[in-house]
C-alpha cells in the first residue's frame, strides 16, 4: 500500500535519512522503531508531505505521492496524528473532530452559506458521523468541552479521532504511547489493534514503547543514524544481532 | 431632551453598524491566518465608490450594481492575497501586518486617481418619509443599514459555527500544519478570508454611502474604529465586534453631539487606549485562552 523507496534527506550537513526503503502492506500493522535521533519523525514528516524528501520516492496505492501538499495527501486517504499533540485547542472535542470531516463533505463555500436542503443533510450527516467516531475512542460524554481542557490521555485519543474522521486507509501514529501512563498505554494498545481489524485500516506506527511495538505490530523496520539497519517480524526482530547493538551498544568483549 | 437623546443614539447605532462590520471583517481574516488586514477600512471605501460607479456613472440597475461592487470588491481582495499575503516566504505575523498597511496605501492611491478627492454619494434604497420615533427623524436608510448589518452578522455567524467549510477556515489560524494534514487546503482558505471579509467590509460601504457620503480616505479612521471594535470585543470573536462596534459609534455620536464634534474620533482611540492596556483579551475574551493560543 505504501512504498518508501531509496529517501534521504539532509538537514544542514546532518544526513537525517540514508536510502531508506520499505514498505507497508495493505492490512497489515507496521511499526517503524529505532533509537532517539534515527530518523523515525523526519520519515514521517515526508510521508505526510510537510516537506519533500531530498532523493528518492513515496508510492502510495499506486500513485506517487512524493511532492503532493499535505492536504492532496490527506485526500487520498492517507492521515496521521503527531508526537506533540496538535489540535485545535480552542474548538471543542467535536468540532475538532467535524473539522477532519472536511474532506467528507462535498458542499462548496457557496451552498454552505446559503444553507441549501443538502448541506443540512450532509451536516447531520457527519455529525453523526462524528459522534460515532467520539463513541468509538470513549469520549462521547465530552463532544462540549474545549480541548484544551482534556487530560494529554484523551487529547492523543482526540488526535487520533480527528485523523479517523477523514477515513483514512493508512494511518500513521507519530508516538502515540508518549506520556501515557502503562493503563493509559494497554488501551491505547487495544484501540489500534480493534482499528487495524475491525476497520480495517492500515497503520505505520512510529514508537518508543519497545513493549507495545513487539505486543501489537505485525512487521518492524528498524532505523538507526537515518539508516534501515533490519525489518522483519517481531520475534526475528528481537533476536537481531544489529537491533541490539544499536539499542544497548556494542558488546565488550572483554565482559 | 430625550428627542434630542434619542436622536444621538439612531446615528451613533448606524455609524456603529458600519464599525461592527469592519470588526467582523478583521475577524474573518483574523480567524483563518492571524493576520490582522490593516486594509480592512479601503473595502469599505471600495464598496461605497464603485456602487456609485456602476449605479450613476455606468447607470445600471440597483441590483446588478449591488452584485457587481461585492464581486469587484472580493476581487481586489483576491488580488491583494496572491500578490502581497502569499509569495511572501515568512511567517512573521508583523510582516504580514506591515504589507497591508502598504496595501492600503496603494488602494488608497488609486482610488484618489480614479475618483479624485470629493464625496460621493447615491439615492437612499428606497424613497418614502423617514419615521419619527419619541420625536427623533429616522431615514429609511438607517433601517437598511441595520437590517444588512444584522444579516450579515447573522449569516457569518451561522456559516463560521454550524458549517464545517467554517469550522475548517477557523481551524487554519489554530494550527495549518494540523488542518492541513486533515485534507484542509490552508492556502484556498486564507484567499477565501479576505475574499469574504472584503465582500462584508464593500457591503457595509454600499449601505451607508447613502448616509454619510464616501471618499478614498475614509479608510484609515474606518479601520482604527473597525479594530477598536474588534478589540473590545476580543480579535476573533464575531459577537464581540457587534457590541463593541455599536458601543463605539453610540459613544462617538454621544460625543459629539453633547460635548464636541472636534472630540469625535477620540473616543474610539481613548477606549482602544484602554482596552489595550486594562483588558488586551477583549471584555468577552477569556485571557486564559488568548495565553493558550499565543504559547
Amino acid at each position: 500500500m505504501l512504498e518508501v523507496q531509496n529517501i534521504s534527506k539532509v538537514f544542514g550537513g546532518v544526513h537525517a535519512l540514508v536510502d531508506v526503503s520499505f514498505s507497508v502492506a495493505e492490512g497489515s500493522l507496521s511499526a517503524l522503531i529505532g533509537p532517539n535521533g534515527a530518523g523515525k519523525t523526519t520519515m514521517m514528516n515526508i510521508i505526510s508531505g510537510i516537506f519533500p524528501p531530498d532523493k528518492g520516492s513515496i508510492s502510495f496505492k499506486g500513485g506517487v505521492i512524493t511532492r503532493l501538499s499535505p492536504a492532496a495527501i490527506a485526500r487520498r486517504g492517507l492521515s496521521r496524528t503527531f508526537q506533540h499533540i496538535e489540535l485545535f485547542a480552542e474548538m471543542t472535542v467535536l468540532e475538532n473532530i467535524l473539522v477532519g470531516r472536511y474532506i467528507k463533505s462535498r458542499s462548496g463555500f457557496l451552498a454552505a452559506g446559503l444553507r441549501l436542503p443538502f448541506v443540512r443533510t450532509e451536516e447531520e450527516k457527519n455529525r453523526a458521523k462524528s459522534l460515532e467516531i467520539l463513541a468509538s475512542i470513549g469520549l462521547e460524554g465530552k463532544a462540549d468541552e474545549l480541548a484544551s481542557n482534556l487530560p494529554l490521555g484523551e487529547q492523543r485519543m482526540l488526535e487520533i479521532g480527528r485523523a479517523l474522521a477523514t477515513e483514512p486507509s493508512l494511518l500513521l501514529l507519530d508516538e502515540p504511547a508518549a506520556g501515557l501512563n502503562i493503563r493509559e498505554t494497554r488501551d491505547l494498545g487495544k484501540m489500534i489493534v480493534r482499528l487495524n481489524t475491525e476497520r480495517e485500516i492500515t497503520i505505520l506506527l512510529v514508537e518508543h514503547d519497545m513493549d507495545l511495538v513487539m505486543r501489537i505490530s505485525t512487521s518492524i523496520t528498524v532505523l538507526n543514524f537515518g539508516q534501515k539497519i533490519a525489518s522483519g517480524k517481531p520475534a526475528d526482530i528481537q533476536r537481531n544481532r544489529d537491533v541490539i547493538t544499536a539499542y544497548l551498544g556494542e558488546e565488550d568483549p572483554s565482559c | 431632551m430625550l428627542t434630542v437623546f434619542l436622536q444621538f443614539l439612531f446615528s451613533g447605532l448606524t455609524v456603529g453598524s458600519v464599525y461592527a462590520l469592519v470588526g467582523m471583517g478583521f475577524n474573518i481574516i483574523y480567524n483563518a491566518t492571524s493576520i490582522i488586514n490593516l486594509a480592512q477600512g479601503e473595502f469599505v471605501v471600495i464598496g461605497g465608490l464603485l456602487m456609485w460607479f456602476f449605479l450613476e456613472s455606468c447607470k445600471l440597475p440597483f441590483l446588478l450594481a449591488v452584485a457587481l461592487t461585492i464581486l469587484s470588491a472580493g476581487l481586489v481582495a483576491l488580488i491583494m492575497e496572491r500578490l502581497t499575503i502569499r509569495p511572501l516566504k515568512t511567517n512573521d505575523l508583523l510582516i504580514m501586518i506591515m504589507v497591508t498597511v502598504a496595501v492600503a496605501i496603494v488602494m488608497r492611491g488609486l482610488l484618489m486617481f480614479k475618483f479624485g478627492k470629493e464625496p460621493y454619494s447615491f439615492a437612499a434604497f428606497t424613497e418614502g418619509d423617514p419615521l419619527v420615533i419619541g420625536g427623533a427623524v429616522i431615514q429609511l436608510q438607517t433601517l437598511w443599514v441595520l437590517g444588512i448589518t444584522g444579516t450579515c452578522i447573522l449569516a457569518l455567524y451561522a456559516f463560521f459555527n454550524l458549517t464545517i467549510a467554517g469550522k475548517a477556515m477557523r481551524a487554519c489560524s489554530f494550527d495549518p500544519t494540523a488542518a492541513s494534514l486533515v485534507g484542509i487546503p490552508v492556502s484556498r482558505m486564507i484567499m477565501f478570508s479576505f475574499i469574504l471579509s472584503a465582500m462584508v467590509g464593500a457591503i457595509g460601504g454600499i449601505a451607508i454611502t447613502p448616509i454619510s457620503l464616501m471618499e478614498y480616505d475614509k479608510g484609515p479612521m474606518l479601520a482604527v474604529k473597525g479594530f477598536c471594535a474588534a478589540m473590545m470585543g476580543g480579535l476573533g470573536r464575531g459577537r464581540g465586534a457587534v457590541v463593541g462596534g455599536l458601543t463605539i459609534g453610540v459613544l462617538e455620536s454621544m460625543t459629539a453631539g453633547y460635548i464636541h464634534s472636534g472630540l469625535k474620533d477620540a473616543v474610539a482611540l481613548l477606549i482602544l487606549l484602554s482596552i489595550l492596556f486594562f483588558r488586551p483579551a477583549g471584555l468577552f475574551g477569556n485571557a486564559a485562552m488568548q495565553r493558550l493560543k499565543g504559547h
